[in-house]
């Protein structure tokens, strides 16, 4: 999925809503696309960095990871049951989402929609 | 003119487990008694659609009231110093006390998630006090999409934006932004630790595998309705849940989540319209 991260920064910068909700979160997380990975790092609600792996001594807070394919149909305009939520996709055993959670629990909504943001561009 | 509903509230009190409860319930409408129960971490207003719709409140009288610790309904006194546990058998005498108490002759029941799941223990036990029972996103057991339900209640994490962000997952994607940022709302209203007390009973009391193939739908009609987007209790799990029970009649309902009455109210409809006119029908 070359491409998508890297619109991440406009997409959710340029969404007013979208970082007030995450004006508490700063953290970097993994997100893994298939074997790509990715590490996005949050200061106060905007995407500051988007770096493409793979890395050898990089740390991070949480991870989310999944197939190629799910991160696709995740991204769909309106994705199918199953793929619509990381919840969802966790429970249907086609993402992991592992770490510290802490981050990712105190800001959910601001993650789930971050990650969603792509799914805009269709 | 003032833009009135019909909905009216009051409060009333019940004695559960030996202890006065000040319980809030709303209603609306006349006729056939419906009682319905709200989802976990939730309360009562779920069901205001339900209770704004002629079409539902002319035949029906509509009663949603809020469980205690929920919405208007206070816990009981003493409650600073415990920690709130949802039980089969606290939520069936709840439920069994607030339709004594108010005297409701045969009424249906309609519950969605926690109470989709105590419908079945309400039709195992009590079929005959019911007219007809409705699930909604009922199951006599889900595998869990969470295994550490302590996220809900800690003081680094605020209960109630993490509940919203939780629950925002089983809405499904076509449901109207006003009613599912609404939905949400409520979740995040909730009271600390309320929902995590909740999930006590829909993940481990609730677990009815043993039990649900003793209910006998031939004294009360048992509807079983579940959206496809829900992936907490799924189609699979309602439809497996009623494989086991005689004449349970299933719906899987398109473009639907975990909260059919509050996330979709228009979509929700088409379908339980015609359960209720069914059951109308059949008296």
């Amino acid at each position: 999925m070359p491409g998508v991260f890297e619109t991440l920064p406009a997409l959710v910068n340029g969404n007013a809503a979208l970082v007030r909700r995450g004006r508490y979160c700063t953290t970097t997380f993994l997100v893994e696309v298939g074997d790509t990975a990715w590490l996005i790092s949050v200061h106060e609600g905007r995407v500051e960095k988007v770096e493409r792996g793979p890395f050898l001594m990089r740390a991070w807070s949480f991870a989310v990871r999944a197939p190629a394919a799910a991160w696709q149909k995740f991204w769909e305009p309106v994705p199918a049951p199953g793929y619509h939520d990381i919840f969802a996709m966790t429970k249907g055993g086609h993402a992991r989402v592992e770490g510290n959670l802490q981050p990712l629990m105190a800001n959910l909504r601001f993650i789930k929609d971050l990650l969603a943001a792509p799914r805009r561009r269709a | 003119m003032a833009e009135l509903e019909p909905i009216v509230g009051r409060y009333l009190t019940l004695a559960l487990a030996g202890r006065r409860h000040r319980v809030y319930f709303e209603e609306a409408g006349q006729g056939i008694p419906l009682v319905c129960l709200h989802t976990a971490g939730a309360d009562g207003r779920q069901f205001r659609h339900l209770m704004n719709d002629e079409a539902v409140t002319r035949h029906y009288r509509v009663l949603a009231f809020d469980m205690p610790w929920h919405g208007k309904s206070p816990p009981p006194a003493g409650w600073q110093d415990e920690e709130y546990t949802l039980t089969t058998r606290g939520y069936v005498d709840l439920i069994m006390t607030f339709i004594t108490t108010l005297g409701l002759e045969r009424p249906v029941v309609l519950g969605c998630s926690i109470g989709g799941k105590i419908v079945l223990e309400l039709a195992r036990l009590h079929a005959k006090s019911f007219r007809a029972l409705i699930g909604l996103e009922s199951a006599d057991y889900q595998a869990p999409w969470y295994d550490d339900t302590g996220w809900l209640h800690r003081s680094d994490v605020h209960g109630g934006e993490v509940s919203g962000a939780l629950m925002s997952g089983l809405i499904a994607p076509q449901s109207p932004e006003e009613t599912r940022w609404d939905t949400l709302w409520m979740y995040m209203m909730s009271g600390p630790g309320v929902f995590k007390g909740d999930l006590f009973f829909y993940r481990a009391d609730g677990d009815f595998r043993d039990r649900v193939a003793q209910i006998d739908t031939s004294h009360c009609p048992l509807y079983l309705l579940t959206g496809e987007y829900d992936f907490s209790c799924t189609p699979e799990d309602t439809l497996r849940t009623a494989a086991k029970i005689q004449g349970a009649r299933v719906t899987i309902m398109k473009e639907i989540g975990h909260f059919p009455m509050s996330e979709n109210p228009a979509q929700f409809r088409r379908y339980l319209l015609p359960v209720l006119d069914e059951i109308r029908a059949a008296r």
